[in-house]
């Protein structure tokens, strides 16, 4: 029987005008697995996480062939609505980016917009669990989002797009711009939430992808600037026995 | 210093001296470039002192008193009357019509061309508006009594004075609409990209997005705008000296003619002024007036964008 | 599929959130709509004002001879020439008003133009009975020429378009049938001349001084504030000032007094030009400092490696570069001042004069100032020559802002 997939991609290729910025992507994501995206900078890791969700469409020139495929649909097809594909697959930035609202409101937003019927308290609290901030915002919550440190701001991210229920979380370097310990918090988070989610993840950190990682995604630019994915294998495997000569000079550091 | 000069001389055959030398020429300039700094300091300093002054020897002349000057509603201070609000309630009535015209509209036009308009639209409108705050305020004028008034005369029938401050307001409102749109735009466009991506990424759609995330961060921005915008229609002059109508009075219908202070000052100092004369002196007691009222609110604008950059630096 | 940890799900799945998505983006062009048409409203209100003004410059007026011209000369009015209408206003004015016009202005010397417009106008007696807007002249011409026919059998009704060659050479007159722009143009461009003499240096030297002297300190903040300031005060605030410390405390200065002007008062070209630069001045500040602060470090850091003093920095180096932006903002300033009415008023233009202006301490008026007067006036003819002059300021404006954008697209670097 075919094995069921939360997310797959087939020949994906993203250009900027005649520049092809990755090429040729064809990789199948399991579901409630963390998938990490590898590569040296300028790869086109962030450019094909945002590809995913469509975010790429709000850049003038950027267009996208080949095919990526949700529940059987192909999100690049003519009557694909880009915002309930987004409503879909969600994402958490590299630099925190909570709205200028309180804590509560960043939450109850992207529920109300979407139509949420439910009691809102319950589930603004809901997701605050879920993303592990709850104990320390339970009594501020109609304080500005901006009054919380960096990692806080994170968590808060997650927990706005847990609000919404997505089927994948995409997150670009979510923790490049925090402390180990904040980083620390994240990656214990992505554990608790991969029993729900499935998750994509973009990181410049080895240690990282190893450490929190089930399948990782190895990519490398080719001669011609583009960059696309030469190796896309089980996490320990890929860190472990690489089957690519320049994943292995990458993840040992004998590369750049 | 000494030992220098020696292995210098030593070195190159030649006196070295490092010593600060003072160029007269070079000082000189400096200077002047000085004077041409703090001259703006004494302009203000000018306008205040002149219009203090004389605004003071209208104030302290034993006719006008507090009482008469704040609680009487008729001015013409030649026969003893100093009812100020005759002529503060046209300059708010117009000025309220005029916000009123150009705060939506400004706004929405700063919304559109943010966050809407593709680069070569933008090329094209933004230029328009930039012509339409080309224009000459006479020549507002002129439009707003030649055009917009025979319009309004035609939807108001009578009640609509042939002078009035509906039509002044509006096409003042106009006239503003440029300067709001594009103070709200720099502050629209002022609001960092990774907000407007985190709308999007939660399923938001792009209208959702500008006016529940992206307006309310730009909010401060926007009342700057306001601000400013309230402090040029405060000042404008040629329109209401043409269309609002010249005589004071105390209404605060915009059908009705009245006269603005600014309106005033323009008709009365038309005309050959004695100077010391109670016209004269009033004319800069309601200059001083104007003058710390915009004052005020230019300070606080400045203020409000200067902290609105800091949080988003 | 991977099951939602909320197990009771509150949102709307499949056909109903397609519904909600649908109701929202039906919002969603409401606003859209409404965003675009607020900039429709500015265009169409910029298409309203120039429609306005041309509206008015052109369209059928009808008048009446008071005294036929054959009671005059037997020469048809086209073929009139200098002599001959010297010739009829001597034998025809009474010899005081003759006089009064030879003192003005010798009457040999005079241009045909000018004599034909005071032959017009003191003996011919033209009397206009009305004016069309051109839409109106175009759109119901037969009622008009029937309902002139019928009311003033004796005019005559032609389509006139009050902006002509002849408008822009012809100096001001009571009769706005033959008045003209001249006076108020030359009046202008003294001002404007005057105005940018002023600020300009200052202007320029007070912005080099704030970006390349003035130490960061709070004095600096404060001349900063106070220019910034000084931008948005209200026009008609500068012309108090300029009345109160040009035209009075300076009146012996600007009335000429100082230098053997002795048949003016203060209120002079001179007077109202420098309130005009003081008027522009924090306009030109706040530009050049702009061109100023896009000279890249680099160049001042190049200069001073090679042992260039401050100044010479300055002078060889972040002047020529900043140059075209300082000219660029200047030019927009002067085009600031070229429209500025309110402080002329204030500091006292005249509201009639037909003699051009012989120097700074002349009486004055510009074009915005006879713009101002001609719309206020009662009678329609007045409102045509106010379109006409209102089309001239705006075309020297126009050519004014053209001559900003090619200088700044000729000299535009990228650094």
């Amino acid at each position: 029987m075919e094995k069921n997939y939360a997310i797959e991609s087939n020949k994906l290729s993203i250009h900027y005008g005649h520049f092809t910025a990755v090429r040729d992507v064809s990789i199948k994501i399991e579901p409630q697995k963390i998938t990490a995206i590898i590569g040296p900078s300028g790869c086109g890791k962030s450019t094909l996480l945002r590809a995913l969700n469509r975010m790429n469409d709000f850049v003038p020139g950027c267009h996208v062939t080949g095919e990526l495929l949700l529940q059987g649909q192909n999100l690049y097809g003519r009557d694909i609505d880009p915002v309930e594909v987004r409503r879909k697959i969600g994402m958490v930035f590299q630099k925190p980016n909570p709205f200028p609202k309180s804590i509560y409101e960043n939450i109850a937003w992207g529920a109300r917009i979407n139509g949420f019927k439910g009691k809102m308290d319950d589930l603004v609290e809901q997701s605050l669990r879920s993303a592990a901030l709850w104990d320390e915002v339970k009594d501020k919550l109609q304080e500005s989002a901006y009054a919380l440190s960096g990692g806080q701001q994170q968590r808060l991210c997650i927990a706005r797009t847990i609000a919404i229920q997505p089927e994948i979380i995409l997150m670009d370097e979510p923790a490049s711009a925090l402390d180990p310990i904040s980083t620390l918090r994240i990656e214990e988070l992505m554990q608790e939430l991969k029993k729900n989610y499935t998750i994509i993840i973009v990181t410049h950190n080895m240690q990282q992808a190893a450490r929190a990682s089930d399948f990782t995604a190895m990519m490398m630019i080719d001669d011609q600037r583009a960059g696309g994915v030469i190796e896309f294998d089980e996490t320990k495997k890929i860190f472990t026995r690489p089957q690519d000569k320049r994943t292995e000079d990458y993840v040992t550091g004998r590369f750049g | 210093m000494k030992q220098e000069n020696i292995t210098a001389e030593n070195k190159a055959f030649r006196p070295l001296n490092l010593a600060r030398k003072i160029s007269p020429a070079e000082s000189a300039i400096q200077v002047l470039l000085f004077l041409a700094g703090i001259l703006s300091i004494f302009v203000t300093v000018a306008i205040v002192y002149e219009l203090g002054k004389e605004a003071m020897l209208f104030f302290t002349n034993p006719d006008v008193t507090l009482g008469k000057f704040l609680g009487t509603t008729k001015w013409q201070p030649g026969i003893g009357q100093y009812g100020i609000w005759a002529l503060v309630s046209a300059t708010l009535v117009t000025s309220f019509v005029a916000i009123f015209i150009s705060l939506p509209l400004g706004l929405a036009a700063a919304i559109y061309l943010s966050e809407y308009a593709s680069f070569k639209s933008r090329s094209i409108l933004k230029p328009i508006l930039e012509v339409l705050a080309g224009i000459p305020t006479v020549v507002y004028g002129y439009f707003a009594l030649l055009f917009v008034t025979p319009i309004l005369k035609a939807i108001f029938g009578d009640q609509l004075q042939v002078y009035n401050m509906l039509s002044a307001g509006i096409v003042m409102g106009i006239m503003i609409l440029p300067l709001i749109s594009s103070m709200s735009e720099d502050a629209l466009s002022a609001v960092p990209r990774s907000l407007r991506e985190a709308a999007y990424a939660m399923g938001a759609t792009k209208v959702e997005t500008s006016l529940q995330v992206v307006v309310p961060a730009a909010l401060s921005g926007i009342g700057a705008a306001l601000i400013v915008g309230i402090s040029r229609a405060v000042g404008e002059t040629m329109i209401v000296a043409v269309a609002s109508g010249s005589g004071p009075n105390f209404s605060f219908n915009p059908l009705d003619a009245a006269e603005t202070m600014t309106g005033h000052i323009a008709r009365i100092s038309g005309g050959d002024l004695s100077y010391n004369s109670i016209d004269y002196t009033s004319l800069f007691a309601i200059a001083m007036m104007l003058f710390l009222l915009t004052l005020v609110l230019n300070l606080i604008s400045q203020w409000v964008v200067s902290r609105f950059r800091e949080r988003y630096e | 599929m991977n099951k939602n940890m909320n197990t009771n799900n509150h949102y709307p799945q499949g056909q109903d959130f397609r519904h909600v998505l649908n109701a929202r983006y039906r919002v969603a062009t409401v606003w859209q709509t409404l965003f675009l048409s607020a900039l429709l409203i500015a265009i169409i209100s910029l298409m309203a004002l120039i429609y306005n003004v041309v509206d008015g410059a052109f369209g059928y007026i009808a008048y009446e001879y008071k005294n036929d011209p054959s009671e005059f000369t037997s020469t048809p009015l086209a073929e009139l020439t200098q002599e001959e209408l010297a010739a009829i206003l001597k034998e025809n004015l009474s010899s005081g008003a003759y006089k009064k016009l030879n003192n003005e202005q010798p009457v040999a010397e005079r241009s045909q133009a000018d004599l034909f417009t005071l032959f017009m106008e003191r003996l011919v007696q033209l009397d206009t009975k009305g004016t069309w807007s051109m839409t109106d002249s175009l759109m119901n011409g037969e009622e008009i020429r029937a309902e002139v026919a019928k009311k003033y059998p004796k005019a005559q009704l032609e389509f006139r378009s009050w902006l002509t060659p002849q408008f822009l050479v012809t100096p001001m007159s009571s009769k706005a049938e033959f008045a003209g722009v001249r006076t108020a143009v030359l009046g202008s461009l003294w001002l404007v001349g005057i105005a940018i003499l002023f600020a300009l240096p200052i202007g320029t030297g007070a912005a080099i001084y704030l970006q390349e002297y003035a130490p960061k300190n709070w004095f600096t903040s404060i001349i900063q504030t106070n220019i910034n300031n000084l931008a948005g005060v209200p026009s008609i605030v500068y012309g108090m000032l300029g009345l109160a410390i040009f035209v009075r405390v300076l009146e012996p200065l600007t009335s000429g007094a100082l230098f053997g002007v002795t048949d003016s008062n203060g209120r002079t070209i001179l007077s109202a030009g420098l309130t005009m630069g003081v008027l522009v001045l924090p306009l030109i500040i706040i530009n050049a400092q702009e061109a100023i602060k896009a000279v890249p470090d680099s160049l001042r850091q190049a200069a001073y490696g090679v042992g260039a003093t401050r100044w010479q920095t300055v002078w060889y180096h972040v002047l020529p570069n900043s140059l075209p932006g300082i000219l660029t903002g200047s030019i927009l300033a002067l085009s600031r001042a070229l429209g500025e009415t309110a402080p002329l008023i204030v500091v006292g233009a005249s509201t009639f004069i037909s003699l051009d202006p012989s120097g700074p301490f002349s009486k004055f008026t510009a074009l915005p100032i006879q713009i101002y007067q001609w719309t206020t006036r009662a009678q329609s003819e007045f409102h045509a020559i106010a379109a006409g002059a209102i089309i001239v300021l705006l075309v020297l404006l126009l050519s004014l802002n053209a001559t900003a954008v090619l200088l700044r697209n000729r000299f535009q670097r990228r650094w």
